[in-house]
């Protein structure tokens, strides 16, 4: 028996990774196809996919952060608190010690965060919820206090401080791989079919890119390997969805939820030190504007999985990266919305579900109108979107995400009686 | 009730507090200290009589908070997270002061148009919240945090788009002065007036309670809050009441802003407050949900940020220190509570034991006799 039903598995694992990977070219041909249609370049040029990615690497330091506590059966609101400590702590070490201290301090600090947060529901049993509240309030409170306090009266060549700033820090190294990226640019201003779009993403992957995004890309990899191939990920993830069975069979439930909720802390430092260190010229107060919660959005969007919060973060820092370009660009990809939308409804149909097939349709109808009405798009709507996304990936695709089974509820050692 | 019972109460109600209260002064204390700045100083700033015209400002503050406070409580009294006040307070504040301002009805009689405005527009937003985790089964937790961050940008497209220049920002169209209401000025008038509306959170308070103490609805509020299980059993139709109280709540956080609104801003714009929403939930989990516990938090707050604001004249030190105050002395006092909820409930097991230990003896001993 065994022996026949290996191979059919691995087909069927293939065919799937197939399906997959022609959704990704069909996706990418409509992209490109909607570009050159429209003349909007910026939709793929460099400029815009390196604003992306460096839109996209604090989202998927919080959304990762996420996944390791809530995998483990805690919920952490706390991100956004956590990651606010990243900032402080990311740009005083920058100042005083150098970017990479810089980094490791934030990360530190973030990972403090989330050891607060582990004794609060953990050992003291608070709600989580609760408990993500409160550590969010004590954040912003102690980040503003101890940048008034000790950023006010800095400046030196390492930064100039202000009661509520702190710029011209020092950078973590960007690197560029010469030949490639500038062929790649090459490519890029062709605007090519096709070939313009690829050009676009390889120069941004090898232009200025700074060994900081390169690492957290790397930590999804390892996040990846570590809680689903070890047996520590093992443990771990069944703290998450039974932690009375957990603990029948030997596992010390406690301490491998506080590993995780104090690791989740720990990529939202990361995450926070990145916002003030690589992605902007330096540490302001209340610096995260909520990316905290758009990285738990991103982990919804991604259904508790790495790869599934690989792509909402992207699609989530995509859209973050957006505000700062060209409105005539986000104008374009209503129409790419409006195309994504009509296939969906076609899809809905052929399945026989009429009635939810013509309500997407009449929306991709209203997306057509929409671009052949205006011209541009206003800025909050864009900075909406992922708002918008994850509220109806939840209200209508619910039944597809699944949340570890005893995310949320509160644990105490010796319950399994 | 027995004495000490009585006492382990009031312990519970006053001591759990108090306790946490000198915690969070204790952090912020060590916090302040290692920055190097000094901790009398911090202190006596916040602690020493406030002036006539703080007093009007704490008043005023804290009916603000109490209201934010009230409408997170509803939802806490039934497991349910409304973290959304903030987006509801935002948008109903901002519809209300757009009709408002249209001057639609003459005079005083704007104040109730505003009101109702203002709570069917934040009803309607927390609405959403509670259909979509009864008919999609979205957790309302993540749900209002979406829906905060659309109405706040929502509103500020509004404004953007439609709002008039006003100074620095935009606002809506300015109350007529006769729809605004002076107030009451218990010290000289340059010390300012406490604001008419905030009578609504008096009014909102005893409304509320006698709703959950008193009412048929309150019962099986409270009664899904502790037990769904047992609630769905004695046949409340649960999924009704996440609605209700999803609406309730929102319509009440739609009142958060317009003392203000009426009392002394007149329109929309800059002088909105922000945070409330947040603020109002760290308040009603350190009033533990009951009205008169809020009624202490609101104070304790608004106390807290009024005497703060001059620390950075006097002693030097960032008033946003008092933030780490307000979230540590949350943060412990969920803890405190949680630390006697599990002592007591071991208490009583092991009384029941004991109880249950002495019975069977005796009974043994009759049947020995008897015998």
């Amino acid at each position: 028996m065994s022996t026949t039903t290996a191979p059919v598995s691995t087909t069927t694992s293939n065919s799937r990774a197939l399906r997959y990977l022609l959704l990704v070219a069909v996706v990418v041909g409509v992209i490109s196809l909607v570009r050159v249609l429209t003349g909007a370049h910026e939709i793929t040029s460099s400029g815009s996919l390196r604003a992306a990615l460096s839109a996209t690497v604090p989202i998927l330091m919080a959304a990762l952060g996420g996944l390791w506590s809530e995998r483990a059966g805690v919920v952490n609101i706390g991100l956004e608190g956590q990651m606010l400590l990243g900032t402080w702590g990311a740009a005083f070490g920058a100042y005083h010690l150098g970017p990479y201290q810089g980094i490791l301090l934030g990360i530190a600090f973030g990972a403090l965060g989330g050891l607060l947060h582990a004794l609060a529901t953990v050992t003291f049993g608070v709600d989580h919820i609760v408990s993500g509240v409160a550590l969010n309030v004590i954040a912003l409170g102690l980040t503003t206090f101890l940048a008034e306090a000790f950023f006010t009266n800095l400046n030196s060549q390492y930064g100039r401080g202000g009661p509520r700033q702190l710029t011209g820090l020092q950078n973590p190294d960007v690197i560029t791989i010469p030949g490639i990226s500038d062929a790649a640019l090459w490519l890029n201003d062709k605007h090519w079919f096709l070939l313009g779009d690829l050009g676009g993403l390889v120069a941004a992957l090898t232009t200025r890119i700074s060994v900081i995004t390169i690492v957290a890309f790397a930590l999804v990899a390892l996040t990846a390997w570590v809680l689903w191939r070890t047996t520590f990920g093992l443990r771990l993830r069944s703290c998450g969805e039974n932690p009375q069975a957990a603990e029948s069979l030997g596992v010390n439930v406690i301490r491998h939820k506080y590993a995780a909720v104090i690791a989740s802390g720990a990529f939202a430092g990361l995450g926070g030190a990145y916002l003030a260190l690589v992605s902007s010229p330096g540490f302001v107060v209340n610096q995260t504007g909520g990316r905290g919660y758009i990285g738990l959005a991103a982990m919804i969007f991604g259904n508790w999985r790495p790869v599934g919060v690989l792509m909402g973060s992207g699609l989530f820092g995509y859209t973050d990266s957006l505000r700062l370009r060209d409105p005539s660009t986000v104008h374009a990809l209503l129409l790419l919305l409006a195309i994504g939308l009509a296939a969906l409804a076609i899809m809905r149909v052929r399945k026989g579900q009429m009635r939810g097939g013509l309500i997407i349709g009449a929306f991709a109808a209203l997306f057509v109108l929409w671009f052949a009405l205006t011209d541009s798009v206003p800025r909050e709507f864009t900075s909406m979107t992922p708002y918008v996304l994850t509220l109806l990936v939840l209200a209508f695709a619910s039944q597809r995400l699944r949340m570890p089974k005893a995310d949320g509820q509160i644990y105490r050692k010796g319950s399994a009686g | 009730m027995n004495p000490v019972a009585l006492v382990r109460k009031l312990g519970q109600a006053v001591l759990a507090p108090a306790i946490a209260l000198a915690v969070a002064l204790l952090v912020t204390s060590l916090i302040i200290m290692l920055s190097g700045s000094s901790v009398s100083d911090f202190l006596g700033v916040l602690l020493q009589a406030p002036s006539n015209r703080n007093w009007v400002n704490i008043i005023n503050q804290a009916s603000l908070l109490f209201l934010a406070a009230l409408a997170a409580s509803i939802g806490f009294r039934m497991n349910l997270f409304n973290i959304g006040v903030e987006g509801q307070y935002t948008l109903a504040s901002y519809a209300a002061a757009l009709v408002a301002g249209m001057a639609l009805v003459p005079g005083k009689l704007n104040a109730v148009v505003a009101i109702i405005v203002a709570m069917v527009v934040g009803g309607i937003w927390a609405g959403i919240a509670g259909v979509l985790k009864v008919t999609r089964g979205v957790s309302e937790v993540i749900s209002t945090i979406m829906l905060n961050a659309i109405a706040i940008t929502m509103v500020g497209y509004l404004m953007n788009t439609y709002g008039a220049q006003y100074g620095q920002g935009r606002r809506t169209t300015p109350l007529s002065s006769d729809a605004m209401f002076a107030g009451w000025t218990p010290f000289e008038p340059r010390d300012g007036a406490l604001w008419t509306l905030a009578l609504l959170a008096v009014v909102a308070g005893v409304v509320v309670s006698y709703l959950i103490n008193r009412t048929r609805f309150g019962f099986d509020l409270r009664a899904t809050g502790m037990n769904e299980a047992a609630a769905v059993a004695s046949g409340v139709n649960v999924k009704r009441m996440v609605v209700i109280s999803m609406v309730l709540s929102g319509a009440i956080a739609g009142l958060i802003w317009l003392p203000a609104l009426f009392g002394s801003a007149g329109y929309y714009g800059p002088p909105f407050q922000r945070g409330l929403g947040f603020a109002g939930i760290a308040v009603a989990l350190l009033g533990r949900n009951r009205p008169l516990g809020i009624a202490f938090g609101a104070a304790l707050f608004a106390w807290l940020n009024e005497q703060a604001n001059p620390l950075g004249l006097l002693a030097g030190i960032s008033p946003s220190s008092v933030q780490i105050t307000q979230g540590v002395v949350v943060l412990a006092v969920v803890i405190a509570y949680e630390v006697v909820r599990r002592w007591s409930a071991a208490r009583e097991q092991k009384a029941l034991r004991a109880s249950l230990d002495a019975a069977a003896a005796a009974a043994k001993a009759n049947q020995e006799v008897s015998a």
